[in-house]
This record gives structure tokens, sequence and C-alpha cells, in this order.
């Protein structure tokens, strides 16, 4: 993780020497400006004020977007679910295309216009998660667990394919603004700074450790609900908790980085296959494989390729036809997911 | 001790599943449930695991509301055997079975030496252990239930509610499961409660037997007593003889066209 890192730090439009680049990170965290000397002083800037911050963005979305949809497949007992089945997705991006195309700023008298974006993408995304669970739960009766996953799967394309057609429909009004708001769905990490960084890693963190902690009764949770509640997990508690973190966390990612496509599905499907679906080992091992999966990518997009392009199209272009190709070996030697 | 229920009601929407139903289950027997398909009988099972509440009158268990009781600690008294389940994620077989092992080990714990012997004797006494590495979502239906039958088995608890649990196994499998759970029935006073499609096994190994239809008791008392000709013809509208066999040493019943 740490190499992988200083590598991606390194290579870039200006190749900058590892040993160079581990000698500035050095020298931040200990204050020890000596290491600096005999270097050119652009390297430091540019490995701290334009690289790190991205590439830290990068490893934490991907940590946050395989840890929220290694959840969403543990609660739905559906290995195809992720933020986007559940349009949780779509409504953190249309939250946010709102927010780009109104240039609303609410919070330009406390002089942090940056807010805005992840508070929309925020209450897009909450407000569609208790809209599909809303959808999804029957009171009338006869489910006995009050939210069956086929319902929320079902609700969240629903809400999810009227959102997109909002966000077209608001692309449509943009005139101007339309091309921010395209590149942003797409997703970027280009222009993330520090505050990005902090944001996504504290709520990153915060997601992980719920999730950990309730990582065993997502387990049981795989029996199916009756069993799971006979061996003592609170079962509509532990699923709403988890729901609303897992949604969070993508919420946040997305509000970051726009849509990238795949992550969520893709990572705990092929960490699966290393550590056997306990859920204990799944999360931290899914959480560490993506943030090093996206890092590489947004490395790839940004130094490798000749010219920028978004990593949401990336992921997708590598991750969809490699999904494509687990999914049907899976399903031609029988066995499960 | 045991459950103590008066007047139980419950209803899905206007649909009364269970119909005021007053029951004293005794712990140390063994209590088979039989009745036509939808008359509730799961729903019972359901209440009786605080899967769901009574919507009127009480069940006590152990002399305390049972929906008092916290999931943890009823998830070390009670273990149930579900009709239909559906594992889609590839565990093992033995973690499965370790599964049920959960309730007794803190939540960041490994699992004990005394846990794992606890499931190995389990998977032994199921003829599970040659299996035990394979995963769940390559076993067969028969052979799927046995594991999770184990898991019930493992958790240790004073009883044990069977729905259908025997519903896809061979006769051998059948007998050999429901022997276990006698076993537990004499040897440690424990307490099973099992709905069986097959009235003759039922006869074979339940002390007691209720019979629900449309929610009600329909019967209700000792196997030898309460199986009769008329309660057949009255809970299944079917014409059955009722004999007592002396091979199987019960009470069995036969059915023509």
């Amino acid at each position: 993780m740490f190499i992988v890192i200083i590598i991606s730090s390194g290579s870039g439009y200006i190749n900058i020497k590892f040993v160079d680049v581990f000698k500035i990170i050095a020298s931040k965290c200990t204050g020890n400006r000596d290491l600096l000397e005999g270097m050119n002083k652009i390297f430091s800037v540019i490995v701290f004020d334009v690289r790190l911050p991205r590439i830290l963005t990068a490893a934490i979305v991907g940590a946050g977007l395989s840890i929220s949809g290694a959840v969403f497949q543990g609660i739905l007992l559906n290995p195809l679910a992720d933020p986007y089945t559940l349009g949780v997705s779509a409504g953190a991006a249309f939250g946010a295309s709102i927010a780009i195309l109104f240039n609303i700023n609410l919070f330009a008298f406390a002089g942090i216009s940056s807010c805005s974006v992840p508070v929309f993408a925020f209450a897009g995304a909450i407000a569609t998660l208790f809209f599909v669970i809303f959808l999804a739960s029957s009171n009338s009766s006869a489910t006995r667990s009050g939210l069956s996953s086929n319902n929320l799967i079902l609700s969240g394309i629903i809400v999810a394919a009227i959102l997109s057609a909002g966000i077209s429909f608001l692309k449509y009004l943009a005139d101007e603004q339309v091309s921010i708001i395209i590149f942003w769905l797409m997703g970027s990490f280009a222009s993330n700074g520090w505050p990005d960084v902090q944001l996504t890693l504290l709520f990153v963190c915060t997601g992980f450790l719920i999730s950990f902690f309730f990582a065993r009764d997502l387990n049981l949770m795989a029996l199916g609900d009756r069993t799971a509640s006979s061996l003592g997990v609170d079962t509509k508690k532990v699923t709403l908790i988890l729901l609303v973190t897992a949604s969070l966390v993508a919420a946040v990612c997305v509000s970051v980085s726009g849509i990238i496509g795949f992550v969520g599905l893709l990572v705990p499907h092929m960490t699966r296959a290393v550590t056997g679906p306990d859920n204990r080992k799944l999360i931290p091992v899914s959480m560490m494989a993506g943030a090093i999966l996206l890092l590489c990518a947004d490395t790839i997009t940004r130094a490798v390729l000749p010219s920028e392009i978004p990593i949401g199209v990336l992921t997708a272009l590598i991750g969809g036809p490699f999904f494509c190709y687990i999914f049907k070996k899976r399903q031609m030697s029988g066995s499960g997911i | 001790m045991g459950f103590q229920i008066e007047k139980m009601s419950f209803s899905y929407g206007d649909n009364k599943v269970i119909d005021n139903i007053s029951l004293h289950l005794e712990p140390g027997r063994f209590y088979g449930i039989i009745g036509p398909n939808g008359c509730g009988k799961s729903t019972f099972l359901d209440l009786l695991s605080n899967q769901s509440q009574p919507a009127a009158g009480s069940l006590f268990f152990m002399e305390k509301d049972l929906a008092k009781y916290s999931k943890k600690a009823l998830s070390r008294l009670i273990a149930l055997v579900p009709q239909n389940f559906y594992i889609n994620f590839s565990f093992t077989a033995r973690e499965i079975v370790l599964m049920g092992r959960y309730p007794h080990i803190p939540r960041f714990s490994a699992p004990a030496l005394h846990d794992m012997e606890i499931v190995d004797d389990v998977m032994q006494k199921t003829e599970t252990s040659q299996f035990k590495n394979r995963f769940i979502t390559e076993l067969s239906g028969g052979e799927r239930q046995r594991v999770v039958f184990a898991r019930a088995l493992a958790q240790e608890t004073d009883v044990l509610i069977l729905d259908e649990a025997t519903s896809n196994f061979d006769v051998n499998h059948s007998i050999r499961m429901l022997n276990l759970a006698a076993l537990g029935v004499e040897k440690n006073g424990k307490t099973v409660i099992t709905v069986l499609q097959d009235i003759n096994l039922a006869a074979i190994f339940c002390e007691y037997l209720i019979f629900i239809k449309n929610g009600r008791i329909a019967a209700y008392g000792k196997t030898s007593e309460v199986l009769n000709e008329n309660t057949i013809k009255s809970v299944f509208n079917v014409d059955a003889k009722v004999y007592h066999d002396s091979y199987s040493n019960s009470k069995q019943v036969v059915f023509r066209r």
C-alpha cells in the first residue's frame, strides 16, 4: 500500500525519483527540512500539494466504495448489490448536479464554499435511501423481516431510473455548465485537495469501524433473517445501521469523485474468491484491495495514458468485461457467489 | 417452566393466522405439530422463537414474557431449524456449523477449543463430517439441511424448534436426525418442538401431538390418546385407519385411495 503510494507520487508528467518522494514525505512528517536540500523546490510542491491529496483521495474512495459494496452485498444477500443497485449513487449524483447547476453556495458566508457539493450529494443519497426503504417496506404485513432484499433492489432500480432521467434533464438545462457536470459524473480525482482527503478519511474510517463491528452479524444474516434472528442478531436494527453507514460512505465517495463504477461491485467479489465469504476478513481485505486498485487505476489515467481520461470510464471499461467473465465462469462451475 | 401460552392470536393484515391459542408446553418433552398446509404451523413456531410477537394474549417462556428476553439471551435458550433456507455465499459446511456457536463466543474472540470440539462432535453425529470443507452452495438439499440441523445442535440450547426440518431427508437421515433430537430430550431434558408432515414419523418420535387447523388447536394430548381416526378426519378431512403397530411400538396411520 505504502509502496504503491510512493510509486504513484513519483510518476506523472514530471518524473520524480522515488527516493526523493520518500524524503519529501519524511521531511513533512518529521518537520526535518534538511532532507529537502539539494532537491528542486518545485518537487516538494508537486508531491505534497498536487499529487498526494489526489492519490490519498483515490485510495480512500476505493476503500470506501469497496466497504460499502461488501456491506450492501452482505445485507441484501445479493452479490449484485452495490451503491448503484440501491440508487444511492444516483441520489448522490442528482444532489450534487443540482448544487453544480444552480451554483448553490450555501456556505458562502462561512467562507467554505467547497462544501455545498458534498452536502447536497449527501442529502440526495440519504433522501434516496429512505425513499427506497420506504418503497420497499410493506407495512401491510406478509413479510416477516419488513425489508425484503428483492423489494429493496427493485425499489432501488426504479428510483435510480427516475433519478438518472432527472440528471439528464438537469444536463439539458445546464447549457454552459454541462461540461462540468458531465466530467464530474464520469468520475475524476483531478481536482481533489486536502479537505477532500480529510472528509473522506473521516467517513470511510467510521464506516469501516461500524461495519467491522457488525461483520459477524452480517455473516449470520447470510443464513437468512429467521436463522440470524434465532442466533441472536437483531436483524432489523443491524440492517438499518449498516444500510445507513454504507450509504453515507458511498455518498461521500461520490461527492468527492463523481460516479466511479464497478469498484463497489467488483472488489468484494474478487476478494471473496481469496478470503471466502467471512465478512470479518472480507471487509478489511476488500478495503485494502479497493484502495490499491483505484489508486493504480488513477495513476494509469494520470501518468501512463497519453491524455487524462475520467477514471470512472476506465474502471467501467476494464471492470465491466472482467465482471462478465467472472459472472459467467461462476455460473458454469455451478458454485455460489 | 416451559412455554405458557394464554389466548394468543396473531394476524397478517386481516388474515388471522393464529386464533386464540392457549397451551402449556412442559420442558423435557418431544412435541409434534401437525396440520394442513397454511394452517399457521410455521407462524406458531415463529411466535415461539420470538421471530414475531403475539398481537393479543400472552406468551411466557420460563415464567418470563418471551418478548422481554434479549435476542442474545434467547439465542442461548432456543434454536430454530427453518423450513426454507437459501445460502447465497460460499461458506464451508464447517463454518456454517461453527456459526451455531456464535451466541456463546464474544464478538471479537476466536472460537475456543471447546467450541471446536462441539462442532466436530455434532458434525460427526449428523454425518456431515465427510463434507465439512465443501461449500454449502455445492451440497444437495438434504446435505445442506443436515448442516443446518448440525448448526442448531451446536447451539446447545434447551429448546430445539424444527420447522419441517426433515423435509429433504431420506428415511435413513430422517430417523437419524430425529433420534438425535430424541436423545437430547431423554438424556439432557431438552425440549423439542417440531412440525412434521409425516404423521407416522411423528407418531414414532413425539410423545405429544398438537393438531392445528385454521389457526386453532384442533386436538392436543398424548400421542397414544389423541391420534385416532376422528382427529385425522376432522383435521385433514381424510379417511384413515389408525392402529397400534408392534414393530415401531407406536400408533400408525394408513390411508387408501
